[in-house]
């Protein structure tokens, strides 16, 4: 039996949707896990000095937390063997009320290597990431 | 941006090991709540050896190969200047913990579009036994002084 056959998947079925709040500690925290210590990410005055509209979360935070939802939703089952995602336009969190970035992950593809799941991730009603797929395969 | 970059090899990394405590604090901070990035036991049952570094954990490693992209003399790259474009990895099998990951950066291609440069390059990390784990492909692009 496949991957898909397994979990019960359709193309077009949302397998997963959840909130994520972005502070300035999640960033702060992403910053000494990652090791990217890029100041913008955490220094108002350098963020205004090259031209952003305020800090931003580092892209590979978004890009990390918008696969928590597959993962959770995986239990195990199968894993991710690929993602990509392109940056396409930046999260400014808000030194007082951060952000709010909404996952949506829908199955795009089935064949016989497992799914493609494609992600949406909203932040005030925009998205952030363009062409983020999760391949997901047994193992 | 030099364009004689394209296609240059680096030298691998230093061999990355991969600890439980750092593959947690990674999850904590993408906020992976998974008890296979956790819990030891669970990621066992699972039939791993130890706890699963989070999808997004190569990019730790290839911290490492940037640092020598940026370091490179004639490279001309301003870091405060860098924004990632677009980001992959594309696994063999999972990181676990207790791995050791060597990267190898090559440059790919160098565009340079309306005064930005686009630079692409991939980082391969094989584990201590030499096999593929993992290749990391990004695009940097590094805004030019009017944008």
């Amino acid at each position: 039996m496949s991957l898909a056959e397994n979990l019960g998947l359709e193309v077009g079925q949302v397998v997963a949707e959840q909130t994520f709040a972005l502070s300035r500690d999640t960033l702060v925290r992403y910053a000494g896990a990652s090791g990217d210590f890029n100041p913008i990410h955490y220094r108002d005055d350098v963020a205004a000095t090259v031209g952003l509209p305020g800090v931003l979360a580092h892209g590979m935070l978004t890009m990390g937390v918008a696969v928590q939802p597959v993962v959770d939703w995986l239990d195990g089952r199968g894993w991710v063997s690929d993602y990509q995602v392109r940056f396409t336009r930046p999260v400014v969190v808000d030194p007082q009320s951060g952000a709010e970035v909404t996952v949506t992950a829908t199955v795009g593809v089935i064949d016989d290597a497992g799914a493609r799941i494609d992600l949406t991730a909203v932040y005030e009603g925009q998205t952030v990431l363009g062409k983020a797929q999760v391949r997901i395969s047994a193992h | 941006m030099n364009p004689d970059l394209t296609e240059r090899e680096f030298a691998p990394t230093p061999a990355y090991l991969v600890g439980r405590e750092k593959v947690r604090e990674f999850a904590r901070a993408v906020l992976a709540t998974s008890p296979l990035h956790h819990d030891p036991a669970a990621a066992q049952a699972a039939g791993y050896a130890d706890v699963v570094a989070p999808p997004t954990f190569p990019i730790v490693i290839a911290e490492a190969t940037l640092q020598q992209l940026l370091a490179e003399p004639d490279a001309g790259i301003d870091f405060s200047r860098v924004v990632h474009g677009d980001q992959r990895f594309t696994y063999t099998r999972p990181i676990v913990a207790g791995d050791e990951l060597t990267a190898t950066l090559r440059v790919t291609s160098i565009k340079t579009l309306g005064g930005n440069s686009m630079v692409a390059s991939e980082s391969t990390m094989v584990d201590a036994d030499g096999a593929h784990v993992v290749t990391s492909v990004s695009t940097l692009v590094v805004r030019g002084d009017d944008s």
